[in-house]
């Protein structure tokens, strides 16, 4: 139960490309991780920093349009104001086959599968207007370029991102004793849900040692982490509640209030035997299996105490842990695997999205492709229901209408992107490897025609399972 | 999985060769499973995302609410309903004040599950569908509709439905309950079926999945087959019972089409359904967003009353949530994760009308933490004692297999 090249493609990447060689050993997958990020370079989505002009341009849009509205000048505003937010949703579907595509060409496919794994950790979305279509950007910023760095900078960059802010509604938050909330009075109040999520979800755990009271303190704590776009992250001095908050037994700020504090609770929520406990157990269970073996959990909890959170040191635990290298396949992909391992194995060029120029062709292929779809097959592109992000439980997936759904995306997704499609007596192998089992072959064989060959092959458990 | 397990999920892959081939020809009678054991229905909707019990039926005669929801509270004479004197309803559900009228509407305030304190909508989704008093580990876990259908014999696949894309605790266990979502057809030839059959037969969750999704497949082509059969022209293929129709016009979406396809299972052998409907969670602008999850509520319950038919007289539908939500509004106009919150009850067999439940009272002093409304009932006690006079479960059954633990206290008398 050691390293294997398929299995390293299939469990800890998008499984196998007729195209792409998977790496050659641990050592490599990891120096491919800890080298420059090529194929976010190759395929680019519009990082946070750029998306924000559009959040500028919209805010200028709108306050001109309170101005002028009634008027022939206002309407030409509110055109403008349109046509904005349609070139946002149609970048928003650019990214999304984007993202798919660097999934499908990387030969770094472990990069793309924890960029997808933090992602879905710290699960952030735009709840109105322009930011629904910036969960593309946000990651590119605050997450991809701490994958594999310190848990405690990933943490603080994702904390301290708009789109987290916006999403656990820390903007207007304010202390019930800030110099805000003393001048507008009845109005002010403080919102707990960021402080709550970053204890439950993103750091110690649902199980973790803290109280509702210590939910209340962050949430003081916090108060004065606020963004616009105009002014980008910035610590508003007024909203911060005055004084000490004291969260699972520490004391924090009491002198002037900024920033320091808060990188100081996260640096501390970071390093807490809760958040090793709980960041290994979502690893082990996100790429090896539902049940992980525990000595995998405590290797890597314990690899994560060691090191201080360094990330690249328990990945290097994890994939050096012979319960990863179990060779039965056992979790499920989660749809968009799915999907971007399907189009992985079939080397969809990248042409067929990037190929077209026009904004409105491009997102009704991507539509009928992509979104569709995957609301089908019960994952919404980028819109889980909460911020716990995608269920792991293989159980939750296959289901029978999931299950349905994949088969009818296996059975017409593929012709209408790749055309001829493969002889599904050879794909079976670019897709499975050597070892495809005997039942698959025969499908692949038998069926009397190469799409549903090559839908029986996509959606076999061989296939399905990473 | 058990031998039993193993048996039903072979006579399912029979019925979808029936139900296939009956789909086939408009004139069969499409393939009906065992008869179901009870002729009432109860409709479970879990609403997701935390209600907040107190701006959906608003407790206007209580002194304290004005001063708590300066934003939110509307009373009768801003735009509220009038409930009873004392409790008004949210104008987004005016939609089903008729059914209020007519006693077939009602509500329980003042409730919750036994959770509390960490108020992770999550976990509190989780112990709501789950029915006990504490979570345990995750795996192995059911929930209580299930074990419910666990205290039965006799029970047919398709006496309980999970509709929609979720997953839902609820529904899950040991007894096995159907599960779909209107909107997918399986579109495999004949030859593609037979060989998906052998490739995924190794693996036990593929190949009851396929099965069940084989079978759920082959009933709505047939459903739909007879609808097209019984109205004589195309007209009967725009409802949602018609997947090889989908871009029939007119044809229902989202809440609707769940709703018009729980109906129709519920016409047919389906005893207990469920879906969920999201969308609660309103820390922010809550004037704006409630109003959109309510709409999605009233649609629901319409659209099954008038799917029903005479069979609405015979059902209860159960709309019940995480927990409640802060009696105060928030700094940003909409609230906080609370504790206890208020349940909805509709259809002809409940006795509506009324508020049920015993109200705390909002004075600071009265409240949960002194920030959340008092929750003095269990949601379980009263589902406990809807399923009761539904399906004619003895007290101990629900006190000790459907709801491990729970009191149910005196009677509410939710039913007529």
């Amino acid at each position: 139960m050691t390293f294997d090249p398929i299995l390293a493609e299939k469990r800890f990447g998008y499984g196998l490309s007729p195209r792409v060689a998977p790496p050659e050993t641990v050592a490599d997958m990891l120096l491919r991780l800890r080298g420059p990020d090529t194929i976010a370079a190759r395929f680019p989505v519009e990082p946070f920093s750029v998306f924000r002009a559009r959040m500028l341009e919209g805010a200028r849009l709108r306050k001109e349009l309170k101005k002028l509205r009634g008027t022939e000048a206002g309407e030409a505003v509110r055109k403008d104001y349109q046509l904005l937010k349609k070139a946002a949703r149609e970048e928003h579907r650019r990214w999304l086959a984007l993202s798919l595509i660097r999934r499908a060409w990387t030969g770094d496919g472990f990069r793309e599968r924890l960029a997808a794994f933090w992602a879905d950790h710290f699960t952030a979305q735009g709840k109105a207007g322009l930011l629904k279509r910036a969960t593309s950007p946000y990651i590119e910023d605050a997450i991809r370029p701490h994958l594999s760095g310190r848990f405690a900078d990933l943490l603080y960059a994702v904390t301290t991102s708009p789109l987290m802010l916006h999403y656990l509604d820390q903007g207007n938050s304010m202390g019930p004793d800030s110099p805000k909330a003393q001048r507008v009075g009845a109005r002010a109040g403080l919102n707990e849900n960021l402080a709550r999520e970053l204890l439950e979800l993103h750091t110690l755990g649902v199980g973790g040692p803290y109280t509702q009271t210590d939910v209340r303190q962050l949430a003081e704590l916090l108060t004065g982490l606020a963004y616009n776009a105009k002014q980008g992250m910035k610590f508003r001095k007024e909203f911060a509640e005055p004084g000490a908050e004291t969260v699972l037994g520490k004391s924090y700020g009491g002198g002037k209030p900024g920033l320091h504090d808060i990188r100081a609770v996260l640096e501390d929520l970071a390093a807490h035997p809760a958040t090793a406990a709980h960041i290994a157990r979502k690893l082990a269970v996100h790429f090896v299996s539902d049940t992980p073996d525990p000595d995998l959990v405590r290797t890597l909890s314990e690899r994560y105490r060691d090191t201080g959170g360094d990330l690249a040191q328990v990945y290097e635990a994890l994939l050096t842990h012979p319960a990863a290298w179990r060779p039965e396949l056992t979790n499920i992909k989660l749809p968009d695997e799915f999907i971007a391992s399907a189009m992985r194995a079939l080397a969809i060029d990248p042409q067929v999205f990037t190929g077209i120029a026009d904004g409105r062709k491009h997102e009704k292929l991507v539509a009928r492709l992509f979104l569709r779809p995957l609301r089908l097959m019960g994952q919404p592109w980028q819109m889980p229901l909460g911020p716990d992000g995608w269920a792991e439980e293989d159980t939750t997936w296959l289901t029978p209408q999931g299950l349905t759904a994949r088969i009818d995306w296996a059975l017409s997704a593929p012709a209408k992107m790749r055309k001829p499609l493969p002889d599904p007596r050879t794909f079976v192998t670019e897709a499975l490897g050597r070892d495809a089992p005997e039942a698959v072959r025969f499908a692949a064989k038998a069926a009397e025609n190469r799409r549903e060959g090559i839908a029986l092959i996509l959606t076999s458990p061989a296939f399905q399972r990473k | 999985m058990s031998d039993t397990m193993f048996t039903r999920r072979g006579f399912l892959t029979r019925s979808a060769i029936l139900g296939c081939s009956a789909a086939a020809s408009p004139l069969l009678t499409p393939v009906s499973l065992a008869s179901a054991p009870w002729d009432n229905r109860l409709v479970v909707i879990i609403l997701r995302g935390a209600m907040d019990g107190l701006d959906v039926v608003q407790p206007y005669g209580d002194p304290g609410l004005a001063g708590l929801r300066r934003t939110l509270a509307l009373r009768p004479d801003a735009g509220a309903l009038d409930l009873d004197g004392y409790f008004a309803l949210h104008p987004a559900l005016a939609p089903l004040y008729p059914l209020w009228q007519a006693n077939d509407l009602g509500f329980v305030h003042a409730v919750s599950t036994p959770y509390r304190d960490k108020r992770s909508h999550f976990d509190g989704q989780d112990l709501l569908e789950a029915g006990t008093v504490t979570l345990g580990p995750a795996s192995g876990r059911d929930g209580w509709l299930n074990r419910l259908l666990q205290t039965q014999p006799g029970m047919s696949a398709e006496t309980a439905y999970a509709i929609g894309h979720d997953n839902m605790l609820l529904l899950s266990g040991d007894v096995p309950v159907a599960n779909w979502s209107p909107d997918v057809a399986l579109k495999l030839s004949p030859q593609g079926a037979r060989l998906a059959e052998l490739v995924m037969h190794d693996d036990p969750l593929f190949r009851d999945a396929f099965a069940e999704a084989q079978m759920l497949s082959g009933s709505m082509q047939a459903m739909a087959a007879e609808e097209m059969a019984a109205t004589g022209d195309m007209q009967g293929m725009a409802g949602m019972s018609a997947p090889a129709q989908g871009q029939a016009k007119g044809k229902p979406k989202g809440i609707k089409l769940i709703a018009e396809f729980t109906a129709k299972r519920l016409r047919a052998d389906t005893r207990i359904a469920s879906f969920s409907i999201g969308g609660w969670d309103t820390h922010n602008g809550q004037e704006r967003t409630l109003p959109r999850a309510l709409d999605q509520l009233a649609q629901a319950i319409l659209t099954l009353k008038a799917e029903l038919g005479p069979h609405w007289k015979k059902t209860a539908v159960l709309a019940m949530t995480e927990f409640g939500r802060t009696v105060r509004e928030n700094g940003t106009k909409g609230t906080d994760h609370g504790t206890g919150g208020a349940m909805l009850l509709a259809g002809g067999a409940v006795r509506g009308g009324r508020v049920y439940g015993q109200w705390p009272g909002l004075a600071e002093a009265d409240l949960y933490q002194r920030r959340d409304l008092m929750p003095t009932g269990d949601v379980r006690a009263y589902a406990g004692w809807a399923m009761r006079g539904l399906f004619g479960l003895d007290r101990a059954v629900v006190e000790q297999a459907v709801f491990p633990g729970l009191d149910m206290g005196s009677d509410p008398k939710l039913l007529r």
